[in-house]
């Protein structure tokens, strides 16, 4: 139940997935105060899977996450767009935004990520990032016209790229400085696995090397020259090496920020100032359910994170929901759909189900006697379940025996042998 | 209260059965089947926020 009244005002710093939701979660608490929701561009909530994907393949228009009306008629919240917030003053109680300070009574900030940059790339026309609509309608333009494309990083993001600009039948080349793509996301032996994907499909991977230099011809891109001296026509350029956190507005306001420039925030999302909270791309957090600290860049945990956040900034005390998860991704390239659970680090893989060969399986990641992640390529059943078992505490031998139809026959948790580490 | 499936929207991702397995399943072609698409003033608010939860938007509650 909302502790704040009617004559109190929500300010919501972030108009994409966390900032909306935040914002539906307070008036699902019986917030019946003022919402005001700032965001840096000019559009209403959208939704960002899809500008790697549907909007890059086929042209597919601004994914609104809600229709119009619904911000007038239920949400009733006021939209502030096309100006950042650029000061947070916790004293008074005041954001900036343009050169006018609003009072918050409660605040939460979901300003999101930026694409990391190379620092020494030239100024030329061809060299992009992809996180915005607008970015869309540029890197859409070299996809179309069948042009060669090169993208610098092999992770999420870089693999949806290539594979909507294969499907354009442009020639793309993808640079990956590390010799192994995904390690973080889906530990080295998966990420390479699926990295494969790329050469069966036409992309030319080059991993363990980095770009050294860029050609250009009129302030226009025209190739690259690797570490290892080879040489790449391309007329486009487009950096996806990973997101910094948008806080830079917020480092004169006294705010708690971790050494990733990420907000630091409790198991209840609040930041170390009174009534300010955070969702989003842009928190570290303690997640209980992975026993990890750390940012996690998903649609889920924003989508999650927004809803708590939202909810805890006008809930009383008592009330406040701690957050934690078991994360989730999912991809596509090549039209095979990719899938992930829980954390890959410090776990062993093992392929519980299908055949990797056609590209339809499961893998289970061991450690000890439990299960801390789930990949599911091609599999769309199979994700949800085990989530679910990994977030209950399954064991390896449940999980594990279910793929093996022998689940029924398993001992229960109490009756196992310690685990063999 | 009944639940509605837009199937031209719906992409499988699974969102909802992880907010609401009682009435969400994706089955092993990735299409979504509804395991009941009846809903009780109990079960609304589970329900609403698997709605919420759609990327796709291709979930509605119908009266």
């Amino acid at each position: 139940m909302s502790a704040l009244g009617n004559n109190d005002r929500l300010v919501v710093i972030g108009a994409s997935l966390a900032g909306l939701r935040a914002a539906e979660a307070a008036r699902a608490e019986g917030f019946a105060g003022e919402i005001v929701i700032i965001g840096d561009e000019k559009e209403l909530p959208y939704d960002r899977p899809p500008l790697s994907k549907q909007c890059l393949v086929d042209g597919a228009p601004i994914p609104y996450l809600r229709e119009e009306r619904t911000y007038t008629e239920s949400l009733k919240a006021t939209f502030m767009l096309g100006q950042p917030a650029s000061a947070l003053n916790a004293a008074e109680k005041t954001v900036i935004v343009g050169d006018r300070p609003m009072r918050y009574d409660a605040l939460v900030i979901a300003t999101g990520a930026s694409p990391r940059y190379l620092p020494a790339l030239p100024e030329a026309a061809g060299i992009v990032t992809l996180r915005n609509f607008d970015d869309v309608a540029r890197l859409r333009q070299a996809v179309e016209s069948g042009s060669h494309i090169t993208i610098i990083g092999a992770g999420i993001i870089g693999a949806e790229i290539a594979s909507a600009a294969r499907g354009r039948d442009c020639q793309v080349t993808i640079v990956e400085a590390t010799e192994h793509p995904l390690e973080r996301a889906l530990g080295r032996s998966m990420g390479s696995l699926l990295s494969e994907m790329h050469h069966r499909n036409g992309t030319d991977l080059r991993c363990g090397v980095t770009l050294s230099e860029v050609r250009t011809l009129s302030d226009q891109v025209t190739g690259i020259v690797l570490s290892d001296g080879s040489e790449v026509a391309t007329d486009l350029l487009l950096v996806s090496i990973g997101v910094v956190p948008n806080t830079f507005w917020l480092q004169e306001s006294g705010i708690e920020l971790e050494p990733d420039g990420s907000i630091a925030c409790d198991e209840h999302l609040q930041t170390s100032l009174e009534n300010v909270y955070a969702a989003g791309d842009v928190v570290s957090w303690p997640n209980a359910l992975t026993g990890r600290s750390g940012r996690l860049e998903t649609w889920t945990s924003a989508n999650e994170q927004g809803a708590v956040a939202g909810a805890n900034a006008v809930g009383g005390e008592g009330d406040r929901q701690p957050y934690a998860t078991v994360p989730y991704f999912w991809s596509d390239w090549y039209g095979n759909r990719i899938q992930f659970a829980g954390t890959a680090a410090d776990a062993v893989p093992e392929v519980v189900h299908g055949s990797v060969e056609e590209d339809k399986f499961v893998v289970l990641y061991r450690s000890g006697d439990a299960v801390t992640g789930v990949l599911a390529v091609n599999e769309p059943s199979k994700i949800m379940k085990d989530r679910r078992k990994i977030r209950n505490g399954a064991t390896w031998q449940e999980m594990v025996g279910h793929y093996r139809g022998i689940g029924a026959g398993a001992p229960s948790r109490a009756q196992q042998p310690a685990p063999v580490v | 209260m009944k639940i509605e499936v837009d199937r031209g929207k719906c992409v499988g991702l699974g969102l909802c059965e992880a907010a609401s397995p009682d009435h969400f399943e994706v089955g092993d072609d990735g299409q979504l089947v509804l395991v009941s698409d009846m809903v009780t003033y109990g079960q609304r608010a589970e329900v609403e926020e698997a709605i919420r939860s759609c990327p796709t938007a291709a979930l509605r509650l119908l009266p």
